[in-house]
């Protein structure tokens, strides 16, 4: 499978990363090749296999839902770029 | 001081009174001073490690020292360790600083290991050669011009050029392995799910494993035992129960060895590697075991399976980092959306924003079936055909990499060139079952070579045996 330029921007729109537009024929171009390389996958036939998505064998693990503090309140925003004395500051995206 | 190969012999010393916990984390702390070209550590604990060593020298005094006291040890920038930078050797975690230990990091820990410094890797443990590192490559000791391996690269340097006993590192794909065997020494991946992965920065959680890179398998065997078992923060950890791995490693057994054809056979193998391979098979056949090929015809589908689970997982994993909780944040930003695109624009490293674009891309709308339902598919086929192998072999013996440490900018050019560097590796942690390399002497450039060995899932007790035997016959 091939994509355009097009995809390339969706893409980055939905993994929220932006590239220059001079880039964006070499990523296109490694894109592709890297797609070439997956599409291996479609020699196999996997119509009656189900697919794999659990890698560990422990089943439901439960535990008493207590109420603990696990990370202090300060701790939580202690490493934020910034902040005030309760919360995360970002711009502002309401009107 | 001499170089101490294992936590056995630094006991030993210590017990005689030859050495004390301090002079020997002076002894690393002067060597990681020399070789600081290495570029192995990203942050040394000097007076800390001090502090803590005599510490643990008094404990032993008083008989009250953990079963790791006398172990200097290095982690990998992948664990959280309270109170300690921690980024993933990336720009976008800058100025981090966990607040909270890791289940395995708290349990050496708890033993009276020393913990000496963070070591350099791949970003978010993303290479096979620690040159997607935002603090530049470490370096091969064997030969300074090659990578060491990744993405545990800094960490399998540490431990071959004597700069701490033993490393933590993290094997998704072959990151303790690969370096491991680049670097001359064991690297250990146990079963997926043997140890708890509360406190390891997530790559791509269905493959995620905290290893071990040691200079003996009595080391791994230790640590293994130490940090494996149930933990309240980790669902998906096992509950079976931890074996003494350190107290049964004696091997008297004749076995079943499977081996790959295209291992010993194809061209695509360094001839060499491929030699030294034949080489321990015939030892093994003449020391009465039953050596002979096996047919994994899905070999030139992992790969690709790999890089689509991977990805995916990793673009789903990485969303965290966006400006807001912690680490970089972009300057430019004018509003939210701008905010979280900047900040992982200009922070993220090549390697890892191509990883997100990959995995974003196989999971949407349109794709997702054709690539990341197919490859969920192709995975149960390489889980059942390897444990149909290694239902009727012990164990499985294979080169651990295709060629010997290569060369520092070979394969930055072309990704999947670099990608096949783990083509050995990444059959057991598609599968989850527990892997080693045990080193096998070195090429005729004196460069490194590592042997795998693989077993059925949980059945680390055999393989750490069995790899403590066959390094006593090569």
């Amino acid at each position: 499978m091939h994509i355009d330029k097009e995809t390339i921007r969706k893409i980055a729109h939905l993994g929220r990363l932006e590239f220059e537009e001079k880039n964006e024929e070499h990523i296109l171009k490694d894109f592709n090749k890297i797609l070439d390389w997956m599409d291996k996958l479609n020699e196999l036939d996997t119509s009656n296999v189900a697919p794999l998505i659990h890698m560990s064998s422990e089943v439901n693990v439960l535990r008493e839902d207590e109420v603990k503090v696990t990370l202090k309140h300060e701790e939580a925003l202690y490493n934020a770029p910034k902040k005030d004395s309760d919360y995360f500051r970002v711009p502002k995206f309401l009107g | 001081m001499k170089r101490y190969n294992s936590l056995e012999e630094v006991r030993s010393d210590l017990s005689k009174g030859l050495i004390s916990c301090r002079s020997l984390t002076e002894y690393y702390l002067d060597n990681i001073k020399k070789k600081a070209h290495l570029n192995a550590y990203l942050e040394v604990y000097e007076t800390e490690a001090l502090a803590k060593a005599s510490e643990v020298d008094q404990k032993i005094k008083e008989g009250k020292a953990g079963k790791l006291a006398g172990m200097v040890i290095g982690i990998k920038d992948v664990l959280c360790h309270k109170n300690h930078g921690l980024q993933a050797s990336g720009k976008i975690l800058s100025g981090f600083i966990s607040q909270f230990s890791g289940t395995a990091v708290q349990r050496i820990i708890d033993e009276d290991a020393i913990i000496i410094g963070r070591q350099n890797c791949d970003e978010f443990a993303m290479g096979s050669s620690n040159e997607n590192s935002a603090f530049g490559p470490s370096l091969n000791e064997a030969d300074t011009t090659r990578v060491p391996g990744g993405s545990s690269g800094g960490s399998a340097v540490a431990v071959q050029a004597d700069l701490c006993l033993a490393s933590l590192g993290s094997d998704t794909g072959g990151s303790v392995r690969q370096p491991a065997a680049f670097c001359g020494i064991y690297g250990l991946k146990p079963t997926y799910s043997r140890i708890s992965r509360y406190g390891l920065i997530a790559y791509s959680s269905s493959f995620d494993t905290i290893g071990i890179i040691s200079r003996s398998v009595e080391d791994a065997a230790l640590l293994l035992e130490i940090m494996a078992g149930p933990d309240n923060f980790d669902s998906t950890v096992s509950h079976k129960e931890v074996p003494a791995y350190s107290k049964s490693l004696d091997f008297g057994k004749k076995v079943k060895i499977g081996y790959l054809k295209e291992s010993v056979e194809s061209p695509g193998v360094n001839e060499e590697i491929r030699k030294k391979t034949q080489d321990i098979l015939t030892t093994l056949e003449k020391e009465g075991h039953t050596v002979k090929p096996v047919e994994f015809s899905l070999l030139e589908y992992i790969l690709p399976t790999y890089y689509i689970l991977t990805t995916a997982e990793a673009s789903s994993n990485l969303s965290r980092y966006d400006g807001v909780k912690y680490g970089y944040r972009s300057s430019e930003a004018t509003d939210l959306q701008s905010l979280y695109k900047k900040t992982r624009s200009e922070a993220f490293g090549a390697e890892v924003k191509r990883r997100i674009m990959l995995g974003t891309f196989v999971l949407s709308a349109g794709y997702y079936d054709a690539y990341y339902t197919k490859a969920q598919k192709v995975r149960r086929l390489i889980k059942e055909q390897t444990e149909k192998i290694l239902s009727d072999v012990d164990f499985l013996v294979i080169p651990t990499t295709p060629t010997t440490a290569f060369k520092i900018g070979e394969k930055t050019e072309d990704p999947i060139s670099m990608y096949l560097a783990d083509v050995f590796t990444v059959q057991a942690n598609l599968s989850g079952i527990p892997a080693i390399s045990v080193p096998a002497g070195n090429d005729s450039q004196g460069l490194p070579i590592g042997i795998q060995i693989m077993t059925k899932a949980f059945e680390e007790s055999s393989l750490l045996a069995f790899s403590k035997y066959l390094t006593s016959k090569n």
